[in-house]
């Protein structure tokens, strides 16, 4: 198999505050490889944008990776600052931010915003990095590309916007790209296009894709697989299909009952009892176990175990198997 | 575009219409004029034919129009401590105050957007943050007090520079200028700092805080996330954006600028419209009052006029048909 | 968030949680903040207990004596051999008491400035932003105006008319209260603006709404649920404008529109100093500019953490 695009090796994220360290994102690895989208998904606070962020090398003071590592192309990124950072960022990774609204400086128009990124990157001059701009806008479907690129960002509705946001990630040809709940702020009917054209783009240009979400519905339909994070941890990783209906972990289960897409079928949606705790308020040992209705005394003793105790697929020391689902 | 530029117009008009009747009702309520104007001796008849003569016995509203007529023409009556002109006494003393005026706020803009960049971009090192502690004591420090540590350190210790008036002037038509003989420039160094200090420090606090407001935007996030570098990120896009509501509230300060000079004329005993309306407080000089803040109103509205306008220039989304401001 | 915590165990004394809440956690932590609100408690104490304090009455003739004028600080008069700490001026007047005399005017008239400027601008803002319509229109239009004129020629305006309309004789006696109503006026503006805006952000809030159906009236509903969520922009402006009006009142006295000889403010001590400035006699003048500049300079820092503690987003 060739090198992943991405490899992420058990990354710690730390804030420390008043009140004690917070631990946002926790012993979490995973891969992408070229043409792969990964959904990462999970509630608010369960670390999955804080991840993206760490990535790319955009924390926020005074959070910090304080241990794992982050390989890009089989290359160590994690500690790269400054100037060798900035030439990776959009090179090599783009981000796409949640809010085209704020993602777009309103000041310069998008063509300026392009070919800015082009020239930053790619050895090419202006009349070829306008070329390339327009080619690019093209591309994310906004008609007449060649007569809106002078236009500003406020004459762009938010689908296009949101489009024009993802021609900026791509237009230096990076080979990774992340996220950051792309559609969250949408309208639902461009909802489902935009989650197409991430799709298509990702298909045509060999990109790895990291999908951060918590809308499963955008998961099911654009992910070729799956990372759940609950409080820091990724609780399960595997393939779409396979995770949604033959989920491994308890709070995976619980999730996908809960969602409409998931259990068709079902009468009533299920929920999972209480919320997800607080990071400056973990409970001891698995932190999903106060909601778990398998937990035993091992889960409230000892953290999880790592995903590879179960196939790779689910941190949990009694994962759901076939024979328990069926008796559930 | 031009709604705006009329609403805004129609504005400026309503604040100096209000203004014009503060100015009016000092006239007619302060004091009483024909005391001012009779004395002690006088007769009944001499107060009825003034009354008449100066409309006094006119309702209200007729008596603003005339007032109001009176001042677009540049007429405000005698002034009750000289007995002269209010209108000549001003242009007289007018190219002081500006002079001072204009080289005070260069100097506050130029220094004042300068080290708030500065400041905002290089927030946690330490020249950063020796600047910003200086500037607190800067806003701390009364524009008056200012001007007496130059004038201690300048004029009495060091003897370097003069520590009041305006040296030898040059007059080139009826505008008297200090910009051309040595004395005239060394005379405006002092009074100029004093004058432009605290604005610089105001500014330069506004800036750094406006321009830190903009780096926590997502637009800078989006292009700190391409690799744009710092200097483009940091000029490009967050000192355009920087700018907007910058100019609001600079071009206030410019014209506060022309307020203070009140201070720091009084401090170097500048001969300017300041030190003017000063004196005419202590005396209670009415006329010279209501004048001079009429004069000041009208710049203050042009300034504010000018502002609105550079609006346009910068901010792409107002020239579509929003009108409100930029937030 | 730190009541949630505190209530989960045994609820602690007010004074405790006080101690142990945010606002106080980053007051210990801020050196600048502490070192402020020390030097701010002893000039406010010095300035109360001024006559407790000061060696001398400076506004008593009887304990004046001439041949003491011009004594320099620390060290005994040439004649009398009386010791001055921080020297005498012209007439013999103990600078440090005239300093602490002076404060008490200063602080006063900033304190009773900024009162009536809070008072004026919350209800003007809580009565336009609950209000709206013709009401609000008015007010703020009367506000934008004002606040094309900066506050300190809106003062020497209002210093000015009032001295124009109080008879010649009570001018002197009138000074400090015409100072005080001319720096309140100039100065709530600012009140009034944050205090609408957030008004205009609870009214819409269900609980303001629940309260409306219930049928409380709307004096009570601004005072007892709006009000007290405005009351944190409302400090943080209070203590920027104490500074301010302190400023301000030293600048009209400075000027000659402010606090009369007979009541020198540090203002007018300045004012007075200055004179001496140029005849070598610096502690005249000295004194009082350092005691205007420490107490402003400590209440800007103050006010200056107090927005940073209370508005974490700044940071």
């Amino acid at each position: 198999m060739s090198t992943p695009v991405l490899s992420v090796r058990d990354l710690v994220v730390e804030i420390p505050t008043r009140r004690g360290v917070l631990r946002p994102v926790n012993q979490v690895s995973y891969d992408i490889h070229a043409g792969e989208i990964l959904g990462v998904v999970g509630e608010s606070g369960a670390g999955k944008s804080m991840t993206g962020n760490a990535v790319i090398g955009l924390l926020d003071r005074p959070a910090r990776i304080v241990s794992g590592e982050v390989l890009l192309g089989g290359e160590p990124v994690h500690q790269l600052k400054g100037e060798r950072l900035r030439k990776l960022r959009g090179r090599k990774m783009g981000m796409i931010f949640q809010d085209p609204l704020t993602s777009l400086n309103p000041l310069l128009t998008v063509g300026e915003q392009l070919t800015e990124t082009i020239t930053e990157h790619l050895d090419v001059g202006q009349s070829e990095a306008r070329r390339r701009a327009i080619a690019a806008l093209d591309e994310v479907g906004i008609p007449a590309a060649s007569q809106r690129i002078g236009s500003y960002p406020h004459e762009f509705s938010g689908g296009m916007r949101q489009r024009v946001v993802i021609a900026l990630a791509l237009c230096a040809e990076p080979d990774l790209v992340i996220a950051d709940e792309p559609t969250t702020a949408l309208d639902v009917s461009v909802q489902a296009q935009i989650v197409a054209l991430l799709k298509r783009l990702c298909r045509e240009k060999g990109v790895a894709v990291m999908l951060v979400t918590h809308d499963m519905g955008v998961i099911a339909e654009a992910a070729d697989r799956v990372a759940v994070m609950y409080a820091g941890r990724l609780a399960e990783l595997g393939p779409v299909r396979e995770v949604i209906t033959n989920a491994r972990h308890p709070y995976t289960a619980g999730l996908m009952a809960s969602t409409p897409l998931a259990s068709r079928g079902q009468k009533r949606l299920r929920q999972i009892p209480g919320a997800m705790p607080r990071l400056d308020n973990l409970p001891a040992g698995c932190a999903f176990h106060p909601r778990c209705d398998r937990a035993e005394a091992a889960c409230r003793q000892d953290p999880p175990p790592s995903l590879s105790a179960c196939d790779g697929r689910a941190a949990c020391w009694f994962p759901l198997t076939d024979k328990t689902k069926a008796t559930a | 575009m031009l709604a705006y530029i009329i609403r805004r117009v129609a504005q400026s008009i309503l604040v100096l219409f209000v203004v014009g009747l503060v100015a009016f009702s000092m006239f007619r309520f302060v004091g009483d004029p024909i005391d001012n104007m009779l004395g002690q001796e006088r007769t009944q008849s001499d107060v009825e034919r003034l009354r008449t003569e100066l409309g006094l016995d006119q309702p209200f509203p007729v008596q603003y129009y005339r007032f109001l007529e009176q001042a677009v023409q540049g007429n405000f009556g005698l002034s009750y401590r000289q007995g002269r002109p209010v209108s000549e006494i001003l242009l007289e003393r007018l190219p002081a105050t500006l002079e001072l005026a204009t080289v005070s706020g260069i100097l506050a803009l130029v220094g004042g957007i300068g080290l708030g960049i500065f400041t905002a971009i290089r927030r946690r090192g330490t020249a950063a943050n020796v600047i910003m502690t200086l500037s607190l004591v800067g806003v701390s420090l009364p524009t008056f007090l200012i001007g007496i540590l130059l004038i201690y350190v300048f004029s009495v210790e060091l003897g370097w520079l003069p520590s009041f008036g305006r040296g030898e002037v040059t007059w080139i038509g009826g505008w008297s200028t200090g910009f051309l003989t040595e004395s005239g420039l060394k005379a405006l160094i002092l009074p100029a700092i004093t004058l432009g200090l605290y604005q610089m420090t105001l500014i330069m606090r506004l800036v750094r805080t406006e321009m830190l407001e903009v780096l926590r935007m997502d637009y800078v996030r989006f292009a700190r996330a391409r690799g744009i570098k710092e200097r483009a990120i940091n000029f490009r896009h967050a000192l355009k954006n920087t700018l907007v509501p910058v100019i609001t509230i600079t071009g206030l300060q410019l014209g506060s600028i022309i307020a203070f000079a009140i201070i720091t004329e009084t401090v170097f005993q500048w001969p300017g419209v300041g030190l003017l309306f000063i004196n005419a407080i202590q005396f209670v000089d009415i006329p010279v009052m209501a004048a001079y803040l009429m004069l000041i109103s009208v710049m203050f509205v042009g300034i504010n006029l000018i502002v609105d306008m550079l609006y346009f220039a910068i901010d792409p989304r107002l020239r579509v048909d929003r009108t409100a401001g930029g937030h | 968030m730190s009541e949630v915590q505190t209530e989960a165990k045994v609820r602690p004394g007010r004074l405790a949680r006080a101690w142990d809440s945010d606002l106080a956690y980053s007051f210990r932590h801020t050196p600048v903040a502490v070192v402020s609100a020390v030097v701010v408690s002893i000039l406010i104490l010095a300035a109360v207990f001024a006559p407790l304090v000061a060696p001398h009455n400076p506004f008593d003739p009887a304990t004046l004596n001439l041949m003491n004028g011009f004594t320099p600080p620390g060290q005994p008069n040439q004649f009398t051999q009386d010791y001055f700490l921080l020297g005498t001026d012209d007439q013999g007047r103990d600078v440090f008491s005239t300093i602490l005399y002076g404060m008490r005017i200063s602080l006063f008239v900033g304190f009773a400035a900024v009162m009536l400027a809070m008072v004026i601008g919350v209800l003007l803002g809580l009565l336009a932003g609950y209000l709206g319509g013709w009401t609000e229109t008015v007010i703020m239009r009367i506000a934008d105006i004002q606040l094309t004129f900066p506050a300190i020629l809106v003062a020497m305006l209002i210093f000015g008319i009032a001295k124009g309309i109080t008879p010649p004789e009570y001018r002197d006696q009138m000074a400090i209260w015409v100072l005080i109503l001319a720096i309140g006026l100039s100065d709530w503006v600012q009140f009034a603006r944050v205090v609408r805006g957030a008004t205009l952000v609870e009214k819409n809030r269900e609980y303001v709404q629940a309260a409306r159906l219930i049928g409380r009236s709307p004096f009570s509903i601004m005072l007892r649920h709006i009000l007290p969520n405005v009351l944190n922009p409302v400090l943080v402006i209070a203590t920027i404008s104490l500074a301010l009006a302190i400023i301000a009142e030293a600048t009209l006295s400075f000027l000659g529109v402010g606090a009369p000889p007979t009541k020198p403010s540090l203002g007018t001590l300045i004012r007075i100093g200055q004179e001496f400035m140029f005849s070598g006699e610096w502690w005249i003048l000295f004194f009082p500019a350092v005691t205007l500049l420490a107490l402003a300079l400590s209440i800007n820092l103050l006010g200056d953490w107090l927005r940073d503690a209370l508005n974490p987003k700044l940071r």
